[in-house]
C-alpha cells in the first residue's frame, strides 16, 4: 500500500505537493524544488506535458523519485496516448515502483507548444480510471490477464469545486468513484463557503478530498486565474492585500492569505494539494504557520 | 451518402423502454440508398413498437432530415399528434437526428447507427455533425451530438476546460457538453448520463466492404426519386 493511500486511510490530514518536470534534460532546478517540499509531503504529483506544453515525461520524473525513495503520484492525461499505451505504461510504472495514480483527461492540445498534434482522448479521465480498475483486477481492457496483478495501486482523480454548472461536475465526480476514484485532488480555491457548500455535497461518498492550493502570487496572477481558469475564483479580498503590499512584502502577505484560507477549511476536508508553481520555497513555512 | 445502418433491435428496445408514445420519421435520403430506412424499415418498427405495447402518434418520411426547414414545416402538420408524443423515433444518420431535436422540443432516439461518410458526402446544411461512430449516442444525449460537438469527442461529459459555457478551444465555440447538460436538464433528463457507456469502440468507425460498395447516393436511383413523389402525392 502506498504511503498516500495508508496515510489518508489512517484519516491523517494529508499533504500532497506537485512539481512540472523541466523541458530538456537538466534537472538541477526540478530536484531543488523537491528538496524544499520533500519532507512536508506525503507523495509528490508529477504532471503530464502540463498545459499540453511538452516535457520530459512524468513517468519518468516518478520513477527517479521513487530512486531517491520519496513517494510519487504518477499524472496521467489522454490527449497524448491511446489505451495501449496507457496501460502499458501504467504496468511500466507499476514495475518502476511506482503507485499512486492521477487520472486526468488533459488539456487540448491547441492550448500548447504543439497545437498541430493530434488529438488523442482514445480514454477521458472516467474510461482512464475503468482501465486502472481492470488492470488492478488482474485484466486489461481487453479483457486478456495479466500476468502478475498491480492490485495495489492507489488511483485518483480531480474535481473543480467551484464549476459551473456544479450539478454537471457532481454528476462526473460520481462516475470518476464509480470507475474507481480512491481520492481526489480539487482545481484550486479561494472561497471557504464555496468549497464547504461543495464538501456537504460530497461528503456522503466517503471519498478522501484534498483541497487544492496554488499559491497567489501577485494581483496580476489572480487576474489570470480569474479571466482564463476556468471554476477558479479569487476574491477581491485575497486581492486586495496583495495589491496594497509592497513588491519585497508579497511573499509574506501572500502566504499569510494561504494560510488562513487553509486553517479555515481544514475541518472541511481530508487534506490539501498545494501547487505552489516555483515558490516551492516558501511551502515550509506556509505549513508552520498552518501547524501541519 | 452518409452510410448508416439500423441499430441492434435490441438496443431500439432498451431506448424507447422510458416512452410510451412515439411518433416515427424517416429520412428519404441517404438510408434509402443504405437499406437502413424509407416506408418497408418504418412499417417494421411501428410493427415492432406496437408489439412492444408502445402507441404509435403517426409517422412521416421527409426528403433529407439533415434539412432543418424541411424538417419543421413537414412536422408542422403533425403538431396536434406531437403533442401527444413522448418521443421522436428518428430513422436517419446522426445529423437528421440532431436536426430533429433541434427542430422539435422533444427527445429522440436513433433508429440507426451512422458510419464514416467516406466517398461522397451527404447533405450537411446547417450546425450539425455526424462524425460516423457507429454507436449513435443521441438518445441519451438529447440530440446533441458529443463526439463533434466537443473538441475532444468525449462521451463522460464535461472536461474542466468549460468556461462560461465556452470550450477551451476556441474563446466563441459553444462547449459541446454544456450544450448537452442543458438540453437534458431542460427535457429532465439528466440521468441519461449515468447510462452512457464509459468506453468507445473504434472498430465501429469503419465502414465494411460490403456496405461501401453496394450503397448508392439516394439521388442516383430514379426509382427513389419516383417513390418520394409518390409519397407527396399521397400526402396531398
Amino acid at each position: 500500500m502506498s504511503k498516500l493511500q495508508e496515510s489518508l486511510q489512517e484519516g491523517k490530514f494529508t499533504i500532497t505537493g506537485e512539481i512540472g518536470p523541466p523541458k530538456g534534460v537538466d534537472l538541477t532546478h526540478c530536484w531543488q524544488e523537491v528538496e524544499y517540499i520533500k519532507d512536508r509531503v506525503v507523495a509528490i504529483n508529477v504532471t503530464d506535458n502540463q498545459s499540453s506544453v511538452m516535457r520530459i515525461s512524468s513517468q519518468s520524473i516518478c520513477a527517479l523519485l521513487v530512486q531517491k525513495g520519496l513517494e510519487p503520484i504518477l499524472q496521467i492525461t489522454c490527449r497524448d496516448r491511446n489505451r495501449l499505451a496507457i496501460q502499458s505504461d501504467i504496468l511500466g510504472g507499476y514495475a518502476q515502483g511506482i503507485r499512486n495514480i492521477l487520472a486526468l483527461t488533459g488539456d487540448h492540445n491547441t492550448a500548447g507548444d504543439h497545437p498541430e498534434s493530434k488529438p488523442v482522448f482514445d480514454l477521458d479521465s472516467v474510461s482512464l480510471l475503468t482501465a486502472i480498475s481492470k488492470l488492478k483486477s488482474g485484466r486489461d481492457l481487453a479483457n486478456q490477464e495479466l500476468e502478475g496483478t498491480p492490485s495495489d495501486i492507489f488511483a485518483g482523480a480531480t474535481v473543480t469545486p467551484g464549476a459551473d454548472p456544479l450539478e454537471m461536475q457532481l454528476i462526473k465526480f460520481e462516475r470518476k468513484i464509480e470507475a474507481g476514484a480512491q481520492f481526489f485532488q480539487t482545481q484550486a480555491i479561494y472561497e471557504p463557503k464555496v468549497f464547504e457548500t461543495f464538501m456537504n455535497k460530497v461528503s456522503k461518498y466517503g471519498v478522501p478530498v484534498l483541497c487544492g492550493i496554488v499559491i497567489i502570487k501577485s494581483p496580476g496572477m489572480a487576474k489570470y486565474m480569474n479571466n482564463f481558469v476556468p471554476g477558479v475564483f479569487v476574491p477581491d479580498s485575497m486581492i486586495k492585500p496583495l495589491a496594497e503590499a509592497s513588491k519585497e512584502d508579497r511573499p509574506k502577505r501572500s502566504i499569510e492569505l494561504m494560510a488562513e484560507f487553509i486553517r479555515e477549511i481544514r475541518p472541511m476536508c481530508q487534506g490539501i494539494h498545494i501547487m505552489a508553481m516555483g515558490w516551492e520555497k516558501y511551502v515550509p513555512q506556509l505549513l508552520d504557520m498552518c501547524d501541519l | 451518402m452518409v452510410v448508416n445502418v439500423p441499430k441492434p433491435e435490441e438496443e431500439v428496445k432498451d431506448l424507447i423502454s422510458e416512452y410510451s408514445s412515439i411518433f416515427i420519421l424517416g429520412c428519404g435520403g441517404c438510408p434509402i440508398g443504405c437499406k437502413s430506412g424509407g416506408e418497408e424499415r418504418i412499417k417494421e418498427l411501428e410493427n415492432m413498437l406496437v408489439k412492444e405495447g408502445k402507441s404509435v402518434t403517426g409517422w412521416q418520411l421527409i426528403d433529407f432530415l439533415c434539412n432543418k426547414v424541411l424538417v419543421g414545416t413537414r412536422l408542422r402538420n403533425h403538431i396536434s399528434k406531437l403533442k401527444q408524443t413522448d418521443c421522436i423515433l428518428v430513422v436517419s444518420c446522426g445529423i437528421g437526428v440532431q436536426a430533429t431535436s433541434n427542430m422539435v422540443d422533444l427527445p429522440v432516439v436513433p433508429a440507426n447507427d451512422t458510419l464514416s461518410s467516406q466517398g461522397m458526402q451527404g447533405l450537411w446544411p446547417s450546425s450539425e455533425r455526424c462524425a460516423g461512430c457507429g454507436t449513435c449516442y443521441l438518445a441519451l444525449t438529447g440530440g446533441i451530438c458529443p463526439i463533434t460537438t466537443c473538441s475532444k469527442s468525449l462521451i463522460n461529459g464535461m472536461c474542466g476546460g468549460q468556461h462560461d459555457g465556452k470550450c477551451e478551444v476556441e474563446k466563441d465555440r459553444d462547449c459541446g457538453w454544456y450544450l448537452i447538460y442543458e438540453k437534458l436538464k431542460s427535457i429532465n433528463k439528466l440521468d441519461n448520463l449515468k447510462k452512457i457507456p464509459k468506453l468507445r469502440d473504434y472498430r465501429k468507425m469503419d465502414v465494411p466492404d460490403s456496405k461501401r460498395n453496394t450503397t448508392r447516393w439516394a439521388l442516383e436511383k430514379a426509382i427513389i426519386y419516383e417513390a418520394s413523389m409518390e409519397f407527396e402525392k399521397e400526402e396531398e
